[in-house]
């Protein structure tokens, strides 16, 4: 039933290490202690994302999410594993391969002040990428703008302006239309709607929903805000410090939610159906991913912990049809 | 028994002279809080919801100013007093919460001496008291090993614990009212909820008045007792919070609610409200909220004035929905 996966990510890992300064390395010449700087954004990631779907990345600030949604767009290299397009490796493929995987894989950023040059002009930001990739011509690229940015649900008549002479929403929209110029199948969404009103953040998703229909489009959709991820998506992955600890359909995870974490998360979202709830505190923090809990990272503020999750690492594995968990909760008898 | 209130804003008016124009951001808002209690203040960017935050606090600063109305505080009227007397009672009997909690903190000093400082602006009592009063107020909002995070810098603290730092501020001399613009919005959800938590059980410990100004309807639909929605510097419907997102009036508020996800089937398009926010310098006559409605008709061309339409729940439109018949 399922076709090839469009994305798929195997055992994917990302390391940022800050190269020890001059002092640490005389201090360590002498004896000093050996300081470990490495963090490990993304640690062992395993996903596929089926063509026409819409997964939904859940995570809190510094769990990786970003990084991973970087790796899959081809902004960053991974440290480890293999990003696969459409069934092939990313980083073996020849360089006019690559390019065309790269153009099939676009993202849009949080924030469009920081991801539009402000120095063009709306036609020329939008223009500029299906020119440079000859996709169209020099004489077809007016009419092919203002295609776009119709599209992108913006009027044409503005596309002389400047990115500071529109709204926070026009912005994303501006983004969104660069992103639709150069014909991709994939978008990867990072936290868009995440700094627009309630209001303009449901005419973005709409637009979202309405190009996944009008041009057969695979996101790949990161965000903090669950209750956009459960509108928008069909599979729901939830990260946790750089790991993936429950993948499942997404009435399924918000219905049948297995991983501690996940429940927690769930239980934390104010609802606007609930009134005057006594809200109950999740312990802990998020701990630093410079220096991780051992075992299950969720260890520490998990209410069910026992002694194997401060030492073993849980394994994602599959609970139910098609839904995966990592816990070891699920290996004990209930 | 009746309850008391903190806080009666009437009437108020904050402008801002810009470009040879005046700039209405707060234009003749009315409501009130009492002991105890959660107002929620709700409305999208440029709505003045904060501006009307910061006129109660007296911090508008120029180009803008209060241009009318009065600011009853347990009868004492803070848009006349002195500046001495507005700053005796701030931090004091009224503290306020920023959505940045480095708004509050500086930067370069422990937080022990911060917190302590704050208390001998305002009672003079012993170093040594005021710093255990300190810590048990860190304590009280949920910072783990108190007497340690006294003597650290605000840097030292993650995002969630600075914003506890700050209301434990906020919280020293146990004032009668809080403001709180945004606390939870920069923070992720696990940690919001802990907030929310620590603030709840304040509010019903110490029958604090809170006003809470968010732009997310879920998070007040959790917390506050009533509901004032703003648009463009007017408080377009106020009213109990079940009363107002059940049955809203204003067909603003009723757009809000329905573009939240969860009031919508899954995966089919949200119903969203039309066109953007006006900025203030080029405001619609009559109700500012016409060009967007999908209820506007003749009339709406003439300002609406707030109305008690249903008991204890006021809106500022012509055509209310669930009241007015739908236009043909």
């Amino acid at each position: 039933m399922s076709s090839s996966p469009m994305v798929e990510l195997v055992g994917i890992a990302k390391r940022f290490s800050k190269p020890a300064g001059i002092a640490s390395r005389i201090a360590r010449r002498f004896g000093g202690p050996e300081r470990a700087t490495t963090v490990h954004a993304i640690d062992g990631v395993d996903l596929a994302i089926a063509r026409g779907q819409v997964l939904g990345l859940v995570g809190e600030s510094g769990c990786g999410k970003s990084t991973l949604g970087r790796i899959v767009a081809g902004i960053m290299p991974p440290s480890e594993g293999e990003v696969r397009w459409q069934g092939r490796n990313v980083a073996g493929a020849t360089r006019a391969e690559a390019r065309k995987a790269k153009l099939g894989i676009q993202m849009i950023f949080q924030d469009p002040m920081s991801s539009l040059n402000p120095r063009m002009r709306v036609a020329d930001i939008v223009g500029e990428a299906p020119l440079v990739h000859g996709l169209v011509g020099r004489r077809e690229i007016d009419a092919y703008v203002d295609e776009q940015l119709v599209s992108a649900g913006l009027d044409p008549a503005y596309k002389r302006r400047y990115p500071h002479q529109f709204s926070g929403g026009q912005r994303q929209r501006i983004s969104i239309a660069r992103a639709l110029a150069v014909q991709p199948q994939f978008l990867v969404c990072d936290e868009s709607v995440a700094a627009l009103d309630v209001s303009i953040q449901a005419q973005v998703i709409n637009l979202f929903l309405k190009l996944r229909e009008d041009l057969d489009l695979t996101y790949l959709f990161i965000s903090h805000d669950l209750g956009v991820v459960e509108h928008l998506s069909d599979r729901v992955a939830i990260m946790y410090l750089g790991r993936i600890v429950e993948e499942a359909p997404t009435g399924e995870i918000f219905a049948r939610a297995n991983h501690p974490y996940t429940q927690s998360l769930l239980a934390a979202v104010p609802k606007i159906e609930n009134r005057k709830t006594t809200f109950v505190a999740v312990k802990g923090e998020i701990p630093s991913p410079l220096n991780p809990p051992a075992g299950c990272h969720f260890h520490p503020r998990c209410p069910h912990a026992f002694a194997r999750c401060r030492s073993e690492r849980p394994a994602i594995r599959q609970i139910a049809p098609d839904h995966f968990s990592a816990c070891h909760l699920n290996d004990e008898p209930r | 028994m009746t309850p008391t209130v903190t806080l009666e804003v009437r009437d108020l008016s904050t402008h801002f002279h810009a470009s040879g124009t005046t700039l209405k951001a707060v234009d003749g808002v009315s409501f009130s809080v009492a002991r105890g209690k959660v107002l929620g203040l709700v409305g999208e960017s440029g709505s003045g919801k904060t501006v009307t935050g910061f006129s109660i606090m007296r911090l508008v600063d120029p180009p803008g100013f209060i241009a009318g109305g009065s600011i009853l505080f347990q009868g004492l009227d803070l848009a006349r007093i002195s500046n001495e007397e507005m700053r005796r009672l701030r931090g004091n009997r009224i503290a306020m919460i920023f959505q940045d909690p480095m708004m509050t903190l500086n930067p370069v000093l422990r937080v022990d001496t911060q917190m302590v400082e704050t208390i001998l602006a305002h009672e003079s009592t012993s170093r040594e008291e005021a710093r255990q009063r300190a810590r048990d107020a860190l304590g009280m909002v949920g910072i783990p090993s108190p007497d340690e995070r006294l003597r650290s810098y605000p840097h030292q603290f993650s995002g969630g614990m600075r914003q506890r730092v700050a209301i434990a501020i906020a919280m020293l001399h146990r004032p009668e009212l809080i403001i709180a613009d945004e606390p939870t919005t920069a923070l992720d959800v696990t940690i919001q909820g802990q907030i929310l938590a620590e603030v709840q059980k304040l509010t019903r410990q110490f029958g604090t008045s809170l006003i809470w100004i968010s732009h997310d309807l879920s998070v007040v639909a959790a917390l506050a007792d009533e509901i004032a929605v703003m648009y463009a510097g007017r408080l377009v419907e106020q009213g109990e919070v079940g009363e107002v997102l059940d049955r809203p009036l204003h067909p603003y508020t009723k757009g809000l609610i329905d573009s939240v996800p969860s009031r919508n089937r899954r995966g089919a398009p949200l119903r969203q409200i039309q066109g953007m926010t006006p900025s203030l310098a080029n405001l619609p006559s009559g109700c500012s909220f016409r060009t967007r409605c999908p209820r506007a008709a003749e009339i709406c061309q003439q300002a609406p004035a707030t109305r008690e339409w249903l008991p204890g729940h006021t809106a500022r439109c012509h055509r209310p929905h669930h009241l007015v018949e739908e236009p043909a």
